[in-house]
């Protein structure tokens, strides 16, 4: 017992806890209609766009979180928009937009002279660095996402299933798929500090793919997804401790872990049930 | 008219475009509440993107529509039933056909406000007005095509909407669930329902319809089924099928 709560005698470790619980739960919930949705490229996209907002910050030495947040949104607005209008498939649109903002933010930081050794923990994360102004930052856009799904909610189901008839009963498809798009982007940069740019996409996706791999309802999918969640981002970091390996490795490597498990476990199901049909 | 004040829907020279082109122009009708319109006319005629226009999913280029009393889009949540010809939908999304109909009750419910027992109620009805009570904890994944349609049309009736758009509800369905779908629409419309319908079973028009739209980029003849099948359009319209095989209607 002593050995399990060892890691809460730190100040950091506890602040990285509250954060881990926040991440799982957050993205796994919005992790479902990324599955549903088929966006499971945009979490890859928003986090690397947001990495120009990093570099913009650094620069003009304003905090990091804020810059990332005002890019990841335009981004993925931007991608609703382009996508829209323009008719272009939504992932031809990430693909150009989310290039382009990596682009960009590189672009700005080699023009720099003295290369900025902290910008490398935005793309591996580092959750053990979440300080107290952090661990805050991470509750209120929390809290801001939550109640737009919970407002929101029976909308996001409905123009996920079917976005035309639902337009057509009165509910507003184009701006329910905007307001997911910046939720997803404020999401994204919740996560960004514990697991990075390179990872955070991981947590957008596999819960939930682990989820619904095991269940034929959404709010079973939904239910089990943020139990995914939430096991791989405080498992994740209590392995990272004892093992002395990456946090944010460690927690996306145990989520494809537990999403495997999920896969045999379908398989099997499927299996017993066919021998079982077959007698 | 002798009810003018009974018309659910009415376009007057009303022009659609679609993808940059007028898709539909000139159109001219009314429909009244307890009325089905069946609107008939080739692939490519502008049946679809009339029923688009209704629903308020297309706004209109030119001319007038009322819908209920306004325009499309400023009718309130619920007001519209639209069963689309294709379900481009996923298959593979995690509903039963129980969570699939009680989607129709969406548009109606505030974000604070749970389902209420009407509400469960409506949905249950629905299913079973379409004789699916016994497969309702099914996935939708494991239906036919006939059984697809059916829970569609059973969103539509449990959203419990003032005007139900079918657009071409009896394509590829099974002869059982055709009888069962004109059944509960000639239901829905003596019970005061105005329908809008589109189809290409060009042989039943009488059964299932009160009044009859020739279609083709703008309304070719518009009355009753005998006005219309009298007035030769029809005639044309199935030589025409014959001819370029556009439409099924021999099954």
């Amino acid at each position: 017992m002593g050995a399990l709560l060892a890691p809460f005698h730190y100040d950091f470790m506890q602040r990285a806890f509250i954060a881990a619980v926040f991440v799982g739960l957050l993205c796994s919930v919005m992790g479902t209609f990324v599955i549903l949705r088929k966006l499971s490229f945009i979490g890859d996209g928003i986090a690397h766009a947001s990495f120009a907002g990093i570099v913009i910050a650094y620069l003009r030495g304003l905090n990091y979180n804020v810059g990332a947040a005002i890019v990841a949104v335009i981004t993925a607005l931007g991608i609703g928009f382009v996508h829209r209008r323009g008719k272009i498939s939504l992932d031809t649109t990430i693909g150009v937009l989310f290039t382009g903002a990596f682009a960009l933010g590189i672009f700005l930081m080699s023009r720099q002279q003295n290369y900025a050794v902290d910008l490398q923990s935005f793309l591996f994360g580092d959750i053990l660095a979440v300080g107290p102004n952090d661990l805050k930052m991470i509750a209120v856009l929390s809290a801001i996402v939550a109640l737009a799904v919970v407002v929101l909610f029976r909308s996001l189901i409905y123009t996920t299933f079917d976005p035309v008839v639902a337009q057509a009963s009165g509910i507003r498809s184009g701006v329910t798929e905007y307001v997911l798009l910046a939720l997803l982007a404020l999401t994204i940069i919740v996560a960004l500090q514990s697991v990075g740019i390179i990872l955070v996409a991981a947590l957008l996706v596999t819960p939930a793919a682990a989820a619904y791999q095991l269940t034929s309802r959404f709010m079973p999918m939904m239910r089990l997804s943020a139990i995914f969640g939430v096991v791989s981002t405080v498992g994740g970091l209590y392995l990272s401790y004892y093992l002395g390996s990456s946090s944010g490795a460690t927690i996306v490597l145990l989520a494809t872990v537990l999403f495997f498990i999920a896969m045999g476990v379908k398989q099997t199901r499927a299996l017993l049930a066919r021998r079982s049909g077959a007698r | 008219m002798t009810q003018p004040s009974a018309e659910a829907v009415r376009a007057t020279d009303l022009v659609v475009q679609y993808d940059g082109f007028a898709a539909l122009s000139g159109a001219t009708f009314t429909v009244h509440y307890g009325e089905a319109l069946g609107i008939v006319g080739p692939n490519g005629s502008g049946k679809s993107t009339l029923l688009k226009a209704v629903a308020g999913l297309l706004v209109p280029a030119g001319g007038e529509l009322c819908v209920l009393g306004t325009s499309p889009r400023k009718l309130p949540p619920g007001a519209i039933a639209y069963v689309p010809q294709v379900e481009a939908i996923d298959w593979t999304f995690p509903a039963t056909v129980w969570d699939v109909v009680a989607m129709g009750r969406f548009s109606r419910l505030k974000f604070w406000q749970f389902s209420s027992a009407h509400d469960r109620d409506a949905v249950a009805r629905a299913i079973d007005a379409v004789g699916m009570t016994p497969l309702a904890q099914r996935h939708i994944s494991q239906l036919s095509g006939g059984q697809q349609q059916r829970v569609f049309v059973a969103r539509a009736i449990a959203q419990e909407p003032s005007l139900l758009l079918l657009d071409e509800p009896t394509t590829g369905v099974d002869a059982k669930t055709d009888e069962a779908l004109r059944c509960i629409v000639r239901d829905l419309v003596a019970n005061g329902m105005p329908v809008l319908m589109t189809t290409h079973d060009l042989d039943r028009v009488g059964e299932w319809f009160d009044r009859l739209m020739v279609l083709d980029r703008t309304v070719l003849a518009y009355g009753t089924p005998d006005e219309v099948v009298q007035a030769g359009t029809y005639a044309g319209i199935r030589e025409h099928t014959h001819t370029h095989g556009h439409l099924r209607y021999d099954k």
